[in-house]
């Protein structure tokens, strides 16, 4: 079966006190080849820890993760990952940062050049390629950290809040960037972020999980993202059903936040 | 009470300069960014060092180093009053105990230490008090048996009973404008001759002498060795043991900072080890590996190692997990991780371990020296010390601090070079 499923994922984070942690329970997804998935919760939902689940850092403690037929056991160079900062290798320039998966493989220049300095013009940084990670703004930082990963020519990219760090007007063109690139290359995404806005945008599916345990609360399918390909992103959300959406899903999570809030008011 | 001048005399340049350089010259406003910022107490950015200051400070050491020593390269009016050379003169008066008295000239020449000039030549004199003559170094002081020549001495029962017309008595003193007159428990004169403010060379030598000094250890050598070859020995030393100590100490922090097994098993060491001094070691490394170059090294060697190993450990710990994660998923191997991620990662710690290491050995070593040793630049001044020769000890002193500023340079600028990133994670 291709595409990326995920099984009966739970898991239990055992503390040293005793106690123990239930992050995430019997979460269940498939995902089909190309598509676009953005997940949305309060925090402490589990939406880290999926993550971390699907990208081979962690092990659940039951169930599975089957990419292409086979059991996910740990990280490997056909799942991408994109954080939400610092996750860049400020000892190398921006380019030898984009050519570091074809150069881990033991590719040589000649092999990765033509592709690196493809993706180095597709994200806009062709003439910052000599230039250290500490120079770039945190835009263009996030910009090479897509770069990095679309080298390595994954098949999934996992994405951890990857504009969270960035302004209101950045962080619009970098959404743009995404869907771009996601039209451009057919990759599977999987996109974690906090933005209910950037998360209509830019999920054709999208998910809202809950918190304690963590699991999937609801799941939409949108019209957005194919929309956003062609058109200016303020466009998109001028669109009537996507207001909608907007308040439904936040109403959804201020109840969820409130909860929260409630039960540690009650606990305490 | 002479010895608060100079401090006074220092607050004063401080002040002062402060207050000439603030107040006067800087009138008109400063113009950059910083003047206009309405609070500046407080804000670390808004301070910044005062070139000017820095200068007045430098060159007002140096002066003082040269009012209180006589220096040359001053003007004399500059100098603190110096003590007195030239001939001294004080008049005493005897009596007999049946009341004859008679009244005689001291006529003493002070002369700097080093010289031994004879006695000045005078006239005996009136009456049977005599004149007398007598010869003193400067800054020391002698007896003066003024009745040894007199017709009515100690023996016919004549005492001295005024100097300079003031009345002087056993154990009691007279200034005069040359210094002090004392007169001993029996009796004898004891003169002094004013010190003035100025130090002794051999407390402390003029700029320039230092400065003759270096130029003739530097031409000559000191103990059989040239100048360069006592501070090269000591470099080498600080070198070899440091390299020594990042050979084994950097894997060793690698492995405490990637396996527990390491962790734990070198933990309690280096934790026990990194606070003792290594001066502290001086006699144990002596005793097992004697004071050739051996025992020297394997000092600087454990004074290195510890902080290496620490500075390697802290550089592993601190990598953040979303770099080796970003590593991983990009296909990395172990292998691939240490040496593109890991390694470099850690470089800014290891850099900031050299530099206190070296700075730490070049410490060392100079101790150790003091301690024993043939050759290197704390033997010099610790043998120069033991001779008295103030102005090696001080020419050492500041050559030695100018070499282990030049190494902490030298450290910055390759820091600069090799690792641009360090601090911009
Ligand atoms: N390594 C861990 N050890 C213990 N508890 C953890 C660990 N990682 C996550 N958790 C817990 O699991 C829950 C989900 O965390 P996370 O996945 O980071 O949430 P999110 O990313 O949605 O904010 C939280 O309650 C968190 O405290
Ligand atoms: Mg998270």
């Amino acid at each position: 079966m291709s595409g990326l499923s995920i099984e009966n994922i739970s898991m239990r984070f055992d503390l040293p006190n005793g106690t123990s942690v239930q992050a995430l329970k019997d979460v269940s997804l498939h995902l089909q080849e190309g598509e676009l998935m953005s997940v949305l919760g309060p925090s402490g939902c589990g939406k880290t820890t999926l993550l971390n689940i699907l990208a081979g850092f962690l092990a659940p403690t039951e169930g599975q993760i089957v990419m292409n037929g086979h059991t996910v056991t740990g990280p490997d160079a056909e799942r991408g990952m994109v954080f939400q900062q610092g996750a860049l290798f400020e000892w190398m320039s921006v380019r030898d940062n984009v050519s570091f998966g074809p150069r881990m493989k033991g590719q040589s220049a000649s092999q990765y050049q033509q592709d690196v300095d493809h993706l180095l013009d597709v994200v806009g940084l062709q003439e910052f390629k000599e230039k250290a990670i500490y120079e770039l703004s945190g835009g263009m930082q996030q910009r090479v950290a897509l770069a990095r990963c679309l080298a390595n020519d994954p098949d999934v990219i996992l994405m951890d809040e990857p504009l969270g760090a960035l302004d209101a007007l950045t962080r619009e063109k970098m959404q743009s960037l995404v869907l771009k690139l996601w039209k451009e290359t057919g990759k599977t995404i999987i996109l974690i972020t906090h933005s209910v806005e950037e998360a209509l945008l830019l999920g054709e599916r999208l998910i809202v999980m809950a918190p304690r345990p963590g699991r999937i609360h609801k799941e939409y399918r949108l019209p957005f993202a194919d929309l956003g390909v062609g058109q200016d992103l303020r466009e998109v959300k001028k669109h009537p059903e996507f207001a909608i959406r907007r308040e439904e899903i936040l109403g959804m999570i201020w109840d969820m936040e409130e909860e929260i809030m409630g039960r540690t008011e009650a606990a305490s | 009470m002479s010895s608060a001048v100079p401090f006074l005399i220092y607050i004063g340049i401080f002040v002062g300069s402060y207050l000439i350089v603030n107040r006067i010259i800087r009138r008109s406003a400063r113009t950059d960014f910083t003047s206009l910022k309405t609070v500046t107490f407080g804000d670390e950015s808004a301070v910044v060092s005062d070139r000017v200051a820095s200068v007045i400070s430098v060159v007002s050491i140096f002066v003082l180093w040269g009012m209180f020593t006589g220096s040359t390269l001053l003007p004399s009016f500059l100098h603190a009053p110096g003590p007195f050379q030239g001939i001294a003169t004080f008049d005493y008066t005897a009596a007999t105990e049946d009341g004859q008295s008679d009244t005689a000239t001291v006529t003493v020449l002070v002369h700097p230490i080093d010289e031994q000039p004879d006695p000045p030549q005078v006239e005996p004199g009136e009456g049977w008090a005599r004149n007398d003559t007598a010869t003193i170094g400067m800054w020391r002081s002698g007896l003066i048996r003024v009745d040894q020549n007199d017709e009515l001495g100690r023996d016919a029962g004549a005492r001295v009973t005024e100097v300079n017309g003031q009345p002087i008595a056993p154990g009691g003193s007279v200034e005069t404008p040359f210094g002090r007159v004392g007169m001993s428990p029996k009796g004898t004169l004891n003169f002094e001759p004013s010190k003035g403010w100025q130090m002794e060379p051999i407390w402390l030598p003029a700029p320039e002498a230092v400065w003759q000094k270096f130029v003739e250890i530097a031409k000559d050598g000191f103990r059989g060795t040239t100048l360069l070859e006592h501070l090269g020995y000591s470099l080498m030393r600080v070198v070899v043991g440091f390299l020594f100590g990042a050979l084994v100490g950097i894997p060793l922090g690698y492995a405490m900072g990637l396996s527990n097994w390491f962790r734990g098993w070198f933990d309690p060491i280096v934790e026990f080890m990194r606070p003792v001094p290594p001066l502290a070691l001086i006699p144990l490394v002596i005793i097992w590996a004697g004071i050739g170059e051996l025992g020297k090294i394997i000092l600087l060697f454990l004074a290195a190692l510890w902080i290496m190993a620490i500075a390697a450990r802290s550089g592993v710990s601190g990598v953040s997990i979303s770099k080796v994660h970003a590593a991983y998923s990009l296909g990395a191997s172990k292998g691939q991780i240490m040496r593109h991620v890991i390694v470099p990662n850690s470089l800014p710690e290891i850099f900031t371990g050299a530099r206190v290491a070296m700075g730490v050995c070049w410490g060392t070593v100079v101790a150790a020296e003091l301690v024993a040793a043939e050759k290197g630049a704390g033997m010099m001044i610790m043998v120069a010390s033991k001779f008295q020769n103030t102005d090696i000890v001080i020419m050492g002193i500041i050559l030695i601090g100018i070499i282990g500023f030049g190494i902490d340079m030298l450290m910055r600028w390759a820091e600069r070079v090799l690792v641009p990133w360090k601090g911009k994670g």
